[in-house]
């Protein structure tokens, strides 16, 4: 069977601990991944081992950086790359995504090319991130511009990143780390191997130096590590398994994001328009992404802008993974599908909502089988108030509660959002959400919630997550 | 790798009677009223049978059920105390402290008489006579708080010793401080090294797998002149056995332990590569048998290989402990040579219970 080893500074080590991910259909072991224990990883991540993990970066200019990592992207997307001890071709890596995740295909392959995109255009990404920065000034960490002194100090040698396995497109996030000149120690998610290492060796392939490559499977003791002692962290997951990283500003926190579409009042008897942006916002990637939305807050015509949604997204049904129609994605583990339907069950028993999809699916459960794997079926849920306990929530599968609000209460009521889709023409209305301390992406007009800019920050901003403007004063002559 | 030979065959046989004999000897003395203690002279009364009359060998310890774990736990302690034994001086040692009440079980010599036992499967070359030892892990209310201070006596040495509080570990954990524990972890490593770079006769180093990595991470073991590492406490897995030899040993010799304060201690039989660095303990037979059986049917002993829940069976003078099911879960060993009795293989904690326990934590 394929195994996949811990890769500890770019070199396989095969651990006599192994964790089995099986096939989502089948449920049979498809991969074995070595685990790593937690001793070994904090004997890698050692203060001195960091150190050379990011000086074997600091050799390299920005530049060939850049070119490498551009060279690799097209490595990852269309070449054969090894995959353990044997080779793995894009094809073979989207079935392999696929048998363990659950994705459909053509979900895989535009994953695929979302990581690919990022990494090719990595200097644009930079060139926003940094505002135009003139990134030799990493190289000799000092430079000059338009007559001002300016310094960058690196904020840590490595960045320790807690994976999840619900979509490979969460990868192109931390893929230009390697070009910001920082170490990457990765631990991937349990059901999804497989992204970050393709990534890893499309990059070793392009020729970047082995020693800053750290890919460590491990238990949750261990991913906790791995933020703990690398100079910076990435986390992604739910409430529970982030909240404990939530207060420490070394590590970026990636949860839910409450995304949303918000209709102004202007543009509200406009809604059927709109229509498309609210159902690809919802259920596009099957609803997997923090920038799905999981909300449509508007000022009227609510109950008719969840009917309409409710119909259009009943049409989504599960397919074969091969499909290329396939728009949804069933579970790897049926029991997550079952205990997420019964979250959703437990909130429809608080008067004041109505699963208007339900209807649609002659008024069975949402849970579905089809082809041995198992499915939640799209669910809009119309709520009366925005205080009901389902009007903001998220959940992994296309769900989104459909809210009518005043509009003097937006942005406030809205909450936490990490993505809202602002269809609104009013410029005082929009100024309250540029002046929104909760709400971090902003896509005016009918642009869905998932489209995202590379170039714009996500949830912070990767270069000064990694750097830190230096002061800098020079003797005068 | 054990194989069965002849030999190893007339070797188990041999053993096995002495079992036997001493399965007679340490019953009559635990059930005779001017020697037993009132736990089990009481037991023995509402029982309606005489264990010295029925029990005339291993097998017949069937007749007593499962030790049961809650017999330890609360007084009076004195019950446990054999008359035989009246007036000598009495240690306590307990276990199963983030479980409720702890479980109690009184101690004389029995401690010593095991690391004396132990004492002998250990190197001199890597454990040498007259070098003084490092005990870092717990102490307070555990055996081990004797135990390793009498192993350096006993083989001419002298102990130093930093304690670290198991229980309090535990609550820090369950609390999610987890930035706390580091901090008392490091706490404790500190106080170590200072005692280790201090005393240069220190050669022999008692720890836990954690404080072993953690040791580890903060020097190296070679400079600190440790030749021989006894390390136990808790579970240690393959890997982590692999780990220790390759990354963190330099040279010394690496002597993993399974003992509990109620059956004493186990001694590993050397693995490498080749068994995939197993970890195989065998018993200190016979004064304490480990068997591995069925999850559902406990009085069914598994083949070997095979994985089942280790029971525990207890034959000193001091106490009488038969078939209690621990906490973990293993596979049967084959006897081997140096160990003509059953051993068991890569012990962790048991799957089968409902809820998790938090283990290994120091």
């Amino acid at each position: 069977m394929l195994h996949l080893p811990i890769l500890r500074f770019g070199q396989p080590y095969r651990s006599l601990d192994v964790a089995s991910v099986p096939d989502f259909r089948t449920r049979k072991p498809y991969v074995t991944v070595s685990q790593a224990n937690g001793g070994l990883v904090r004997r890698d991540l050692l203060p001195q081992n960091q150190a050379q993990m990011r000086k074997a970066l600091d050799a390299l200019p920005v530049a060939e950086l850049i070119a490498r990592t551009k060279k690799a992207a097209e490595l990852f997307a269309h070449e054969t790359l090894p995959v353990g001890d044997q080779a793995q071709t894009p094809a073979d890596y989207v079935r392999q995504v696929s048998a363990t995740t659950g994705l459909p295909h053509v979900m895989v392959r535009r994953n695929l090319e979302k990581i690919r995109g990022v990494m090719e255009n990595v200097d644009v990404v930079l060139a926003g991130l940094t505002r135009g920065l003139p990134l030799d000034i990493l190289d000799s960490g000092a430079g000059e511009i338009a007559g001002h002194a300016m310094g960058f100090a690196p904020r840590g040698d490595a960045l320790g990143v807690v994976l999840p396995s619900n979509s490979p497109g969460v990868h192109a996030l931390w893929a230009p780390t390697i070009a910001l000149k920082t170490a990457l120690v990765l631990k991937p998610g349990s059901a999804e191997p497989w992204s970050p290492y393709r990534i890893i060796q499309a990059f070793l392939a392009a020729g970047m130096p082995s020693e800053a490559f750290g890919y460590y499977p491990t238990d949750h003791a261990s991913a906790g590590e791995i933020l703990r002692r690398c100079g910076r962290g990435m986390v992604f997951g739910d409430v529970s398994s982030t909240k404990r990283w939530a207060k420490d500003p070394r590590v970026e926190v990636h949860g839910p994001g409450y995304s949303k579409v918000v209709i102004g009042p202007d543009q509200a008897d406009d809604w059927e328009r709109y229509l498309d942006v609210m159902a690809s916002s919802i259920a596009e990637n099957s609803g997997r992404s923090c920038v799905n939305a999981s909300g449509v807050w508007v000022t009227k015509h609510g109950r008719a802008i969840a009917e309409a949604l409710g119909e259009r997204l009943a049409r989504v049904v599960p397919r074969a993974s091969e499909d290329p129609e396939a728009d949804l994605a069933p579970f790897a583990d049926p029991r997550v599908a079952e205990r997420i339907s019964a979250m959703v069950d437990q909130g429809l028993r608080e008067p004041g909502a109505e699963d208007v999809t339900m209807k649609h699916r002659g008024g069975r459960s949402r849970v579905a089988e089809f082809d041995g794997g198992t499915y939640l079926l799209p669910t809009i849920v119309h709520c009366d108030t925005p205080e009901h306990p389902l009007a903001n929530r998220e959940f992994l599968f296309p769900f989104a509660s459909v809210v009518e609000v005043p509009e003097e209460s937006m942005p406030e009521i809205l909450g936490p959002t990490l993505a809202v889709a602002l269809i609104s023409d009013d410029e005082a209305f929009r100024r309250r959400f540029f002046a929104s301390h909760d709400v971090h992406r902003l896509n005016l007009g009918p642009v869905p919630t998932q489209r995202v800019a590379w170039d714009q920050p996500h949830e912070g901003n990767l270069f000064e997550h990694l750097w830190a403007r230096r002061a800098l004063q020079r003797a005068t002559a | 790798m054990s194989t069965t030979t002849p030999d190893l065959t007339a070797a188990a046989s041999a053993a096995r009677e002495r079992l036997d004999a001493h399965v007679r000897e340490i019953v009559q003395w635990h059930f005779d009223p001017a020697t037993g203690c009132e736990f089990w002279l009481e037991w023995a009364k509402k029982a309606g049978w005489d264990p010295r009359k029925e029990v005339r060998g291993y097998d017949d310890l069937a007749r007593f059920g499962n030790f049961q774990d809650e017999w330890l736990r609360g007084g009076p302690v004195r019950k446990w105390v054999p008359k035989g034994h009246a007036g000598k001086p009495v240690s306590l040692f307990e276990t199963g402290g983030s479980t409720g009440v702890p479980k109690a079980r009184i101690n004389i010599d029995d401690f010593r008489i095991d690391y004396e036992n132990f004492s002998t499967t250990l190197p001199d070359e890597f454990f040498p006579k007259g070098a003084d030892w490092m005990h870092i892990g717990p102490s307070g209310p555990r055996r081990l708080r004797l135990a390793i201070e009498h192993l350096a006596q006993h083989r001419g040495g002298i102990c130093f010793m930093v304690d670290l509080d198991p229980r309090w570990v535990i609550k820090l954990i369950k609390w999610g401080e987890i930035e706390m524990v580091e901090k008392y972890k490091k706490h404790v490593i500190d106080q170590a090294l200072v005692l280790m770079k201090a005393h240069p006769n220190i050669q022999c180093l008692f720890t836990t797998p954690k404080l072993l990595e953690a040791l580890c991470e903060r020097a190296s073991l070679k400079q600190l002149g440790i030749k021989g590492v006894f390390c136990g406490g808790t579970e240690m897995t393959p890997q982590f056995h692999r780990f220790a030899q390759e990354e963190l040993m330099e040279g010394a010799y690496f002597a993993p332990t399974y003992g509990n304060t109620l059956m004493g201690l186990a001694t590993h039989r050397e693995t490498g590569p080749d068994e995939g660095y197993a970890i195989v303990y065998y018993p200190p037979a016979p004064r304490a048998m480990i068997e591995v059986v069925d999850k559902d049917q406990t009085d069914k002993v598994v083949g070997y290989g095979e994985t089942g829940r280790v029971r525990l069976t207890t034959l000193t003078r001091e106490f009488f402990m038969p078939r209690f099911l621990e906490r973990d879960e293993a596979e049967r060993e084959r006897p081997c040579a140096r160990y003509p009795w059953d051993g068991v293989r890569n012990v962790r904690p048991f799957s089968g219970f409902a809820t998790t326990v938090v283990e290994g934590v120091y």
